[in-house]
């Protein structure tokens, strides 16, 4: 634990010693905030609703530029040798680092509290969908940061591990979206739910209109797991070259 | 101390390392000397438990890398070949990284890392970024990291590559003072460094070990006889028909009164005295002797032909 701990203060001092966090957190929360605004006092409804139907999408983009760097750099500045000739267990590393990205998107998404905020002033918001909706932005997070985190470990190239994030992201969000689902015709129907199921952000939907549902939650918890478990595998893997 | 067993590693095809066995007891220094993509990177990083062998075994202080690879590393220190380093950290911030990575107490890392930055002479670095480093101060930083919890075995690759020859002199000292008292293994491919700095050398090509010894051994190993040259004066035909059998006349040459022969002998060992006693023997005067070594270059070359130098 005492070495997870170090490697995650290392991790978390490496994205705020290098401008990398702050261009993150600055860029999501003007481009989030600009497009809020934008169509928040057309509305008039004191509602986050806006907002938070765009989260994924931000997330799609934003999530892979703090995913991309956490292996790759390690693997092709050779440091990944350094840090296993240390004491440390492979899921160490691997939850440390992870844990350290983790905290750079909960503290952006915990700095867009002011536009509650702000909505909370003006009008009288629902606060059940707007926590609701805070909880489901985390998890869906935890789980595309799981996902970029092991394609980030499959390469040496920062530029493709970000590429191939958003692909497999865009693809885990596209697929329960009607775009998707409207041309499962005839026999292929019956695909239809398990597309929905697997869509990722129809479960950041339900949760966000304030229900908290165990199978959304289970189903961001398994998309988390799964990813970081592969990235410990694929570690291990490595060794055995 | 390390002991290797029947190790063998192949990546695909390539067999990099093939049946290697070896030992570095406490105290000792061993060179591992071979050409470039011998193996020795690759058994280096088998002994720290970065890749897995196909077969065979290597244990650090009797930890087994297969069994217990979290107390194989606790116990060794390693300088990777490339030493790399976390760029945009400073000297002291990566060194605290390290020792609370390898779980050292916060009060007793301080002037744990005091002593390093004081021991690889970085005290005009630390509180620089590493990538602002020259290659030397790198190598130091690499060597402070892999000393920093006075590790009972230490694992160097190429420690002194890419240095200056006062900094090279500097690490070999280092090298040379640390290994009163751990077990270093130590590659390199400057066969003079090789024989200044071990107390013994493993010889490696093509992924297998073709030598093992102290350099003296190494050179008897690889030629099995030894060459002399005398300047006698007197009757010198005498001195010949007196010769033992091991000895071969190789060349002679007479200059005045005085006979050059240049005489190989079948046994390693050293026969300037025999010689000595045999030429006054015959009434002859030795004016000059010399016995000719091969040199470690000779030898390296010899052992390790039809390696890709």
């Amino acid at each position: 634990m005492k070495a997870m701990a170090a490697i995650y203060r290392k991790e978390l001092k490496a994205y705020f010693d290098s401008p990398i966090a702050y261009i993150f957190i600055v860029v999501f929360l003007i481009v989030t905030s600009w497009l809020f605004f934008r169509t928040f006092f057309l509305v008039k409804i004191s509602t986050m609703r806006g907002f938070f139907a765009m989260i994924p999408w931000m997330c799609l983009f934003f999530i892979p530029a703090v995913s991309m760097r956490l292996w790759a750099e390690e693997r092709k500045t050779g440091t990944n040798e350094l840090l296993m000739s240390l004491p440390v267990k492979e899921s160490e590393v691997v939850l440390g680092k992870y844990l350290a990205a983790f905290t750079v998107y909960a503290i952006t998404i915990l700095l867009t509290l002011p536009l509650a905020i702000v909505v909370g002033i003006i009008g009288s918001p629902d606060w059940g969908v707007i926590a609701g909706s805070y909880v489901g932005a985390l998890l869906m997070g935890a789980a595309i940061l799981a996902i970029g985190t092991f394609i980030s470990s499959l390469t040496t190239n920062q530029i493709v591990a970000f590429i191939l994030s958003v692909l497999v992201v865009a693809a885990l969000t596209v697929v329960g979206q009607p775009l998707v689902t409207l041309f499962l015709q005839g026999p292929l129907t019956v695909l239809v739910p398990y597309a929905e199921w697997l869509g990722m952000a129809n479960h950041f939907l339900s949760i966000s209109r304030g229900v908290l549902d165990s199978r959304d939650i289970l189903y961001y918890l398994l998309l988390t797991a799964l990813p970081l478990y592969l990235t410990v595998k694929s570690i291990q893997a490595s060794k055995v070259g | 101390m390390i002991e290797v067993e029947h190790l063998t590693k192949r990546f695909g095809a390539t067999v990099a390392v093939n049946d290697v066995s070896f030992t570095v007891m406490p105290g000792e220094v061993v060179g591992f000397l071979g050409p470039n993509g011998a193996g020795k990177t690759t058994a280096m990083r088998v002994i720290t438990g970065l890749i897995l062998p196909q077969s065979g075994t290597a244990r650090v202080n009797g930890h087994d890398i297969w069994e217990s690879p979290l107390e194989v590393r606790r116990s060794l220190g390693y300088l990777p070949e490339t030493t790399p380093l976390y760029e945009e950290m400073c000297v002291t911030d990566f060194l605290r990284f390290i020792a609370s990575a390898r779980g050292i107490p916060p009060k007793q890392a301080a002037s744990k890392i005091d002593e390093m930055i004081e021991a690889c002479s970085l005290q005009s670095m630390a509180h620089k970024d590493i990538s602002e480093l020259s290659r030397g101060y790198r190598q130091r930083v690499g060597l402070a990291q892999a000393l920093i919890h006075d590790p009972p075995v230490l694992i160097l690759d190429e420690p002194t590559s890419g240095l200056d020859p006062t900094q090279i002199l500097e690490i070999r000292k280092l090298v040379r003072d640390l290994g009163k008292t751990k077990s270093i293994l130590f590659s390199t491919h400057i066969l003079d460094e090789a024989s200044k700095t071990c107390d013994r050398i493993l010889i490696i090509s093509d992924g297998r070990l073709v030598g093992e010894g102290s350099p003296q051994d190494l050179i008897e190993m690889a030629t099995g006889e030894s060459a002399y040259s005398l300047e006698l004066k007197g009757d010198a035909d005498a001195f010949i028909s007196e010769l033992p059998e091991t000895y071969k006349l190789a060349g002679r040459r007479s200059e005045g009164d005085r006979v050059l022969l240049e005489l190989t002998s079948s046994v390693a060992a050293d026969h300037s005295e025999e010689l000595f006693d045999l030429a006054a023997n015959t009434g002859c005067k030795l004016l000059r002797m010399n016995r000719k070594e091969a040199s470690l270059e000779e030898v390296f070359l010899r052992l390790t032909k039809g390696g890709k130098a």
